[in-house]
């Protein structure tokens, strides 16, 4: 029930952010701002980080992302880290409006070059990389599952019938840019029947039960917990997503960012991706 | 009548605060405007997903300002006239959409009426229906954020009329029934439409309960706003453009009924 509740918050947040594009973070970044330059000179060890550190986010990063946030606090206590999780492309779009943020690790190579084009990042760095699987609610209502006896992973044909429900990401999201590339290259074995905003959106339906299924990443699998069970199959191994990250160039708080995109690729951050499910970039 | 003024002079402490509300409220509007890439509007009305999401708003919206009607007026009335207790709390319940964060209703709506819900679960079980992802869940969800702006308005409409002519059809044999279809109805008229159109507008612009309810499906449950949302992250101008069709067809129906059946009512 509180992973539920924490999707809610992050579908909330989604939205949220969504009328955030023109107005209130920037109410937020003076407050950060003038939070930063009081303590400036106040700061004394761990190489003087303070003031706020805010990342825009890929919504498939929320846990683990919110898991490394306490542990970077913890080592920086003058450093409160703010994040906003949503699809990346709509991060994206609200980057490019100049919503203020220091890093910025998206879900595709795809959204990160629409930042970089727009002159707002230098030199992504990849961190991760992530599958999909085919998600469905633990008491299986269309009965899903793979031919048995059959070595290695079957096809995403083999598994999904054409009579489901199926919810998958929108195109114009990196899950859905990959949804519609495994469903062609297993020749469209089911329609979808609902493009969602982003991948916790497609998770939170499979877990309320009111999809038969769902095209999400491995990690979201892991973070769901017992809430649903999945298959992987053949064709997601040939559509992997590059994850990256990228500190502002306008960035209010570079050093922050320098250091948590650091902590993100250290052998801790890459742990903490593995422990969450994410497979090695 | 020749104590009205004639200058039409508004005090300066109105005056200046009502200028910039004007401002606050239209300026954004004139930067969607100016920013618009014109030269694209005709091959982005031209693309079917537009025509398709421009349809099924209108039609959800419409249909769930009738269900409004249907469900709402007799809510108003009951909230308004009834001595049924505890009608304070009654209000305070039904106006709960209107602070409720939109995705939270979907996600309630979901908890009820789909097929894993209290009452969908049932139905599902029963006749094999599934209510989300169709365009009766948009309905549903345009309704359900919608129907309290229209019971507000229709509750303050009826508190403002004057009972005695309710009384007065009372003591001429009237049933209650007949005076409020008769006497009520007619008196309340304006309140009713205005309350209408502001349950319209509302559910037009229904964007959260719609996307978590009902889902995103060209043609199904694609309505404008959510078209708009996904057009945002990939094409800002196209969402612009986008926006701009949705604001022009709502502007222009709003007028029409403005002008025809608001103030035929007013005038009558």
């Amino acid at each position: 029930m509180s992973n539920r509740s924490l999707r809610l918050t992050v579908a909330a947040a989604a939205v949220l952010a969504l009328g955030a594009c023109t107005g209130p973070p920037a109410a937020d970044a003076p407050a950060g701002a003038a939070t930063g330059t009081a303590t400036d000179t106040a700061s004394t060890a761990d190489e003087g980080l303070s003031g706020t550190l805010t990342v825009f986010a890929a919504a498939s990063l929320t846990d683990v992302f919110t898991t490394l946030g306490e542990q970077f606090e913890q080592q920086h206590p003058q450093v409160d880290v703010q994040f906003s999780f949503a699809g990346s492309s709509a991060l994206a779009a609200q980057l490019t409006q100049g919503a203020p943020a220091d890093l910025f690790a998206a879900a595709d190579e795809t959204q990160m070059a629409r930042v970089q084009e727009a002159g707002l990042v230098e030199d992504p760095k990849g961190f991760a990389a992530n599958r999909l699987m085919l998600a469905v609610p633990p008491a299986n209502p269309a009965g899903l599952r793979p031919p048995e006896g059959q070595p290695g992973l079957p096809s995403l044909a083999e598994v999904l019938t054409s009579d489901v429900t199926l919810a998958v990401c929108a195109e114009e999201v990196p899950c859905g840019a990959a949804a519609a590339e495994v469903l062609a290259a297993a020749g469209q074995p089911a329609t979808p029947d609902t493009y969602e905003e982003d991948v916790r959106a497609v998770l939170t339906k499979v877990e309320l039960g009111e999809v038969d299924a769902g095209l999400v990443y491995v990690s979201d699998v892991a973070a769901a917990g017992d809430g649903v069970v999945a298959f992987a199959f053949r064709e997601g191994e040939q559509a992997v997503n590059r994850y990256e990250a990228a500190v502002l160039t306008a960035a209010p708080n570079p050093a922050a960012a320098r250091a948590f995109s650091e902590l993100v690729r250290s052998d801790a951050g890459q742990a903490a991706l593995g422990a969450a499910g994410f497979p090695p970039a | 009548m020749s104590r009205r003024r004639r200058d039409g002079g508004v005090p300066a402490p109105l005056l200046v605060p009502a200028l910039l509300a004007v401002a606050f409220l239209v300026l954004p509007l004139a930067g969607l405007v100016v920013r618009a890439p014109w030269s694209q509007i005709g091959p982005q009305l031209a693309s079917p997903g537009v025509g398709q999401a421009l349809r099924l708003s209108l039609v959800s919206a419409t249909l769930a300002t009738a269900v409004s009607l249907l469900l709402g007026v007799p809510l108003a009335w009951v909230l308004a006239r009834s001595t049924l207790r505890g009608r304070s709390v009654l209000r305070a319940l039904v106006t709960v959409p209107l602070v409720l964060p939109p995705v939270v209703g979907g996600v309630a709506l979901f908890l009820v009426l789909g097929r894993q819900g209290i009452v969908g679960r049932w139905l599902f079980e029963a006749t094999g229906f599934s209510l989300p992802f169709t365009t009766a869940a948009v309905v549903v969800a345009e309704t359900f954020v919608a129907m309290p702006f229209l019971v507000i308005s229709v509750e303050g409409a009826l508190r403002a009329a004057d009972a005695r002519f309710e009384d007065a059809a009372a003591t001429l044999g009237a049933d209650r029934w007949t005076t409020f279809r008769r006497v009520t109805l007619p008196l309340v008229a304006p309140g009713v439409a205005a309350g209408a159109v502001l349950c319209w507008a509302r559910a037009l612009g229904e964007f959260g309960a719609t996307i978590t309810f009902a889902g995103n499906f060209p043609g199904t449950t694609q309505t404008m706003p959510l078209a708009v949302y996904l057009a945002l992250q990939r094409d800002p101008e196209a969402a612009i453009v986008l926006s701009l069709v949705l604001l022009a067809v709502s502007l222009a129906t709003l007028l029409l009924l403005r002008g025809r059946w608001l103030g035929r009512t007013v005038s009558a």
